[in-house]
């Protein structure tokens, strides 16, 4: 059940990093499955309390049974998820920058319910938002100085949605600059940690959203994935990471870094949140033309409780394992706790098969030249005129250059200038277009096994999370990283990615997470399928130590 | 010290900071400024620039180096769309608006903004496109376009670049007669739509400049003309003739003093017989059609003499602007910068914006919606048996056009007319500063008028009389007849008796008549005109009057 509708416990033991959660820690790289749906699985309304290895529960329709039973107040929601943010933060640096009216907002829900008035479905939802994002009342940097206290006129598409819905945005996320990073280090501001182990990272660029989901500082986050920014964090911190099929969520308001790549993505504790949370935010916007007109359908019929399902639920369905996900390069304990999900599905009546993509290398080359070309554009609105930092100067480009200079940082410079390298006249078909037609390549392979196949698989990430410190010398091996998400970017699919196993590491293991890959515009079946095998997943249970002691659930 | 400019910005204090201090010691800006600061300061809506005209000397100037040289020009216009939104947001774009004050977050380049085509700017396009003779491209695609500039919020351009949406017309241009009269047909090489730049305010001490952004993102299209005019005149009358072809498709008030319609011209000279082009120089800041005339023959002469002085070396590709002074000897084109090797734009094709797809169908509508063209209608009057000088008059201004058909449709004599038209209404709405739509005479009228003088109702001169009541108060001109009682006596026994009173009260005059003094004739008309009050029909009076003067008894 909630943890928030207890008291919190007092956090003086922390940080806890080194005491062993002897039901967290599993020396094997997987958790057991469980082909049959266990009879004291609790339905999304259900609100048993649930014992240490049931399976995550929505935490959105959770607050709303509790909210509109009066078990809890919004207000009491919101302090304990406050109380846990402040004691956690100093060690895992998640957010930017905490709203200093979560507690009004949650007030205004309670006198609403108190007042018999309607409320939102996320009525007195904590959301944690990714600085991308841009917020009317918050500041907005997307983690870069050049934008330091930065306050957008306006609510990104995403967030207002959320809003209007009644969701109580907490605070902003940290991020690597701009979205480019793959760790969190590259942020501006603060180098953010993973809770499974505060010495790693969490992953990025939306690190410090997957931590503050993870960290349970908020309920669900938005976050931005434009080569893998939701679903290597999400793998990072054991937490579900949604990524949408290109033009399914507006991009208005989200900081662009490669508009043709870049989507708006969700962060849950369970895939039912995850999918709660998408479908606040999708659909089409006339601020956004690149959103698709397709509707959205309504996902929560997936989220059936597992005692309604029957043994083999996913009967019939193909699972295409992608081969090359699985080659050199990945880590041992990455690929068996993957062929373990294998299996797992095989048991819920899949059939899986491996599957190859011929391609699948070509991806991450095409992706950091499309990538750094699309952002050597976007950021070049970022030239201190009119709004952001701005350097005097005595002449024109030395303003420019001056206000880049000391707003970038060097991630971003390094991008900026391979991308205008990229574009350049005489090197544009040999990079741009060649990447262009390389993605065009991809595209076709995906719709190819996507044909054959309903859902492709593989891992998240090659490795589990590493050390901080550890990659940010070396460009090339953090890019080599990317290498399991960028080709889903490149032909625009959603993916949804859930953890599934632990390696070891840390002081509780460290997670691991499935990538399931979807055909576009199909998050539902992406979905359903996730929240079966999450709800099957037995003796898993993904919450990091750093909170363990204080959280149950 | 920026209060004035960013007024709108500081309604919104944390929208905005007002940050535009730019140094003055570039180039670039100075001469800026100067183009800015040129802009008269009265604008009238819809100023007609009819007529072009060149200095006498120079023509005769050109006419002696014509003989061994010859220039090649080609013509960039720019076409401000008048459509009622920007391309790519909702802000309504009022010419001389306060600073700032038609901007939001989209043309203002803001983070996380995107733009959102404007339909209408794509119907105008096809307009144009399919007014000049163009093939459309029924698949095209908007670019960026790189560079970075203070009035450039986004630090790109968006445009279109290799599929530009209309390409290889031509237009018909019918030279007037004092410059030698002749058709000719010049090429177009492309049309494409893009958005406009803000401009920059530049400081009277010099220390500082401002944005104004309230004309970013106004939609523009771009045509590029052959090189296929060889003098001032035939440049400027392409120039009216694609002024004449957007005022009469309503696409812009093609106006010239507001920038609404924007030539550079490029002028190349080369020796007659060869074939290899010259070095092309631009010429800038030309808001008439007698500076784009002046500018160029005064270029042409210019790069002449180099020539001639074995100096064409001198000749560089640069960028000129024409200066206006007061007297023919200060009217100058001056360096503005010289080009360094070609800018490389980095052109890639805009993701935030999905292609532009026309369907044949769409079209078509457009097509068969279009209004009569003027290189049409020119014809049309020119069949009608008009002078080419009437035809030129009355095709020029779609108005009067309309006007004129209008009578023509309703009976009246064509030549009749347009005699009225071209003289005493012409005349009228010159004196009195007013368009043909602010003239209270209704077409029907005028053939009404017309009409009755042919039938003999009314006198000519009466006719005059009633033109100018009708040009300044209304009414029809039977209402005016009836009332003034001004209908003309045609009936020869009531004639008869006013020549007989008149002769019978002149007997000294009537001997000196038949004494040989037949000048005296005209006394006697003047007589019994003058007691009809104007109203004899003058053919009647004077046969009659003759009869009586000559009869012997």
């Amino acid at each position: 059940m909630l943890s928030a509708l207890q008291t919190p416990r007092s956090l003086s033991r922390f940080p806890l990093l080194h005491s062993p959660k002897p039901f967290l820690f599993h020396s094997s790289s997987t958790c057991r499955f469980s082909s049959r749906p266990l009879p004291y699985y609790a339905s999304l309304t259900d609100q048993s309390t649930p014992t240490s290895t049931s399976p995550p529960q929505s935490q959105i329709v959770n607050t709303r049974h509790a909210l509109l039973s009066g078990r809890v107040t919004a207000t009491e929601l919101a302090e304990s998820y406050l109380n846990r943010l402040r004691l956690t933060e100093p060690h895992l640096k998640s957010f930017l920058h905490v709203s200093d009216s979560v507690l009004r907002e949650a007030q205004e829900v309670d006198r609403k319910i108190a007042g018999n008035e309607a409320v939102g479905p996320f009525a007195g939802v904590l959301v944690g938002v990714k600085d991308n994002l841009c917020t009317a009342d918050m500041p907005s940097t997307g983690g870069s100085r050049i934008l330091e206290g930065y306050r957008p006129p306006f609510d990104a598409t995403a967030v207002k949605r959320v809003k209007d819905l009644g969701g109580i945005v907490i605070g902003k996320t940290n991020m690597d600059e701009f979205g480019m990073g793959s760790t969190t280090e590259d942020s501006a501001f603060q180098v953010t940690s993973n809770p499974w182990d505060v010495s790693r990272v969490p992953g990025g660029s939306s690190g410090g959203s997957a931590a503050a989901v993870s960290a349970k500082q908020c309920m669900v986050s938005l976050g931005s994935d434009t080569g893998g920014s939701v679903r290597q964090p999400a793998s990072f911190c054991g937490v579900v990471g949604l990524k949408p099929t290109y033009g399914r969520v507006s991009r208005f308001g989200l900081m662009a870094y490669a508009s043709s790549l870049d989507v708006v993505g969700c962060f849950g504790s369970s895939v039912a949140d995850a999918g709660i949370l998408l479908h606040a935010i999708a659909g089409q916007d006339r601020f956004d033309a690149t959103t698709s007109k397709q509707d959205v359908p309504n996902f929560i019929p997936h989220f059936a409780p597992v005692s309604s399902l029957e043994s083999k639920p996913l009967k019939g369905l193909r699972i295409g394992l992608i081969r090359e996900t699985l080659e050199d390069g990945v880590d041992t304990g990455v690929v068996s706790a993957i062929r373990a999900a294998a299996l797992h599905f095989e048991e819920l009546g899949c059939s899986v098969n491996e599957v190859s993509l011929p391609s699948f290398s070509l991806g991450l080359p095409a992706y950091y030249i499309l990538a750094s070309s699309e952002s050597s554009s976007n950021l070049s609105r970022y030239d201190g005129v009119r709004y952001g930092n701005q350097v005097f100067a005595d002449e024109l480009n030395s303003l420019y250059g001056d206000s880049r200079a000391e707003g970038f940082g060097s991630e971003v410079k390094m991008r900026i200038l391979m991308g205008t390298y990229a574009l350049s006249a005489g090197y544009y078909d040999a990079y741009y277009k060649r990447a262009q037609q390389v993605r065009t390549i991809i595209r076709n392979s995906f719709k190819e096994a996507l044909n054959q196949n309903d859902i492709l698989i593989s891992p998240a990430a090659p490795s589990p999370a590493y050390k901080i410190g550890e990659k940010k010398n070396d460009p090339l091996a953090m890019y080599a990283g990317d290498i399991m998400t960028v080709n889903v970017n490149l032909a625009g699919l959603p993916a949804l990615v859930l953890p599934c196993g632990f390696v070891e590491g840390g002081t509780a293991g460290l997670p691991i997470g499935l990538q399931m890959i979807g055909a576009a515009f199909n998050e539902g079946e992406l979905l359903r399928v996730g929240h079966i095998f999450e709800q099957t997943l037995e003796d898993c249970r993904f919450v990091p130590p750093i909170i363990a002691d204080n959280v149950p659930c | 010290m920026a209060s004035t400019i960013f007024r709108s910005f500081q309604v919104h204090p944390f929208l905005l900071y007002p940050t535009s201090l730019l140094g003055r010691r570039n180039g670039v800006l100075y001469c800026t400024m100067k183009t800015t600061q040129s802009q008269p300061a009265t604008q009238e809506k819809h100023s007609p620039q009819t007529k072009v005209s060149s200095s006498s000397t120079q023509s005769k100037k050109l006419n002696k180096i014509a003989e061994d040289y010859e220039a090649v020009i080609g013509i960039e216009t720019h076409v401000q769309l008048s459509t009622l939104t920007k391309a790519f947001c909702g802000c309504p774009y009022n010419y001389g608006s306060p600073p700032n004050t038609c901007v939001c977050p989209i043309c203002m380049g803001l983070p996380g903004a995107l733009p959102v085509l404007n339909s209408r700017v794509i119907a105008f396009a096809v307009k144009l496109g399919l007014a000049l003779n163009c093939k459309l491209s029924l698949n095209s695609k908007f670019d960026r376009k790189q560079y970075f500039y203070p009035d450039l919020p986004k630090g790109y351009q968006i445009s279109q670049f290799d599929v530009p949406i209309a390409s290889g017309g031509y237009i018909d241009v019918d030279i007037p007669v004092e410059y030698g009269g002749g058709h000719k047909k010049f090429g177009i090489t492309r049309v494409h739509m893009e958005e406009d730049a803000g401009k920059l305010l530049h400081a009277d001490n010099g220390t500082y400049s401002q944005v104004d952004l309230n004309r970013a993102g106004v939609p523009l299209l771009e045509i590029v003309s052959e090189p296929d005019m060889r003098n001032g005149i035939e440049a400027a009358e392409y120039a009216a003739e694609l002024q004449r072809l957007v005022r009469y498709l309503r696409v812009s008030n093609g106006n010239m003093q507001e920038g609404s319609l924007r030539c550079d011209v490029n002028v190349s000279v080369r020796p007659i017989g060869q074939s290899k082009f010259g070095t092309k120089v631009e010429i800038k800041n030309l808001n008439s059609f007698s500076s784009v005339s002046r500018a160029i023959d005064f270029e042409i002469s210019r790069q002449v003499q180099l020539h001639r002085e074995g100096q064409e070396d001198q000749i560089v590709q640069e960028t000129r602007l024409w200066e206006e002074g007061a007297q023919a000897s200060t009217k100058k084109t001056v360096t503005m910068r010289k080009k360094e090797g070609l800018s490389d734009y980095r052109y890639f094709p805009e993701p935030d914006l999905p292609m532009v797809i026309l369907s044949q169908e769409y079209v078509d509508d457009i097509q068969n919606s279009l209004p009569e063209l003027p290189e049409i209608k020119r014809r049309r009057y020119e069949k009608m048996g008009l002078s080419m000088q009437d035809v030129l008059f009355l095709a020029n201004d779609k108005n009067i056009a309309d006007f004129f058909d209008a009578t023509i449709a309703k009976g009246a004599d064509t030549k009749l007319a347009a005699n009225w038209i071209m003289g005493d209404i012409a005349a009228f709405m010159k004196n009195e500063k007013l368009t043909i739509n602010d003239i209270k005479l209704t077409p029907e009228e005028l053939s009404e008028l017309i009409a009755s003088i042919k039938d003999g109702v009314i006198s000519g001169k009466i006719g005059k009389e009633i033109l100018f009541e009708l040009l300044a108060k209304g009414g029809t001109v039977k209402g005016l007849i009836e009332e003034k009682d001004l209908v003309q006596i045609t009936d020869p026994a009531e004639i008869e008796k006013m020549v007989e009173k008149v002769v019978a009260e002149n007997p000294k005059q009537l001997e000196q008549y038949r004494g040989g003094k037949t000048k005296l004739q005209g006394f006697f008309a003047g007589q019994v005109m003058k007691l009809s009050k104007g109203k004899a029909n003058p053919g009647i009076l004077n046969k009659i009057l003759l009869q009586k003067l000559n009869s012997k008894n």
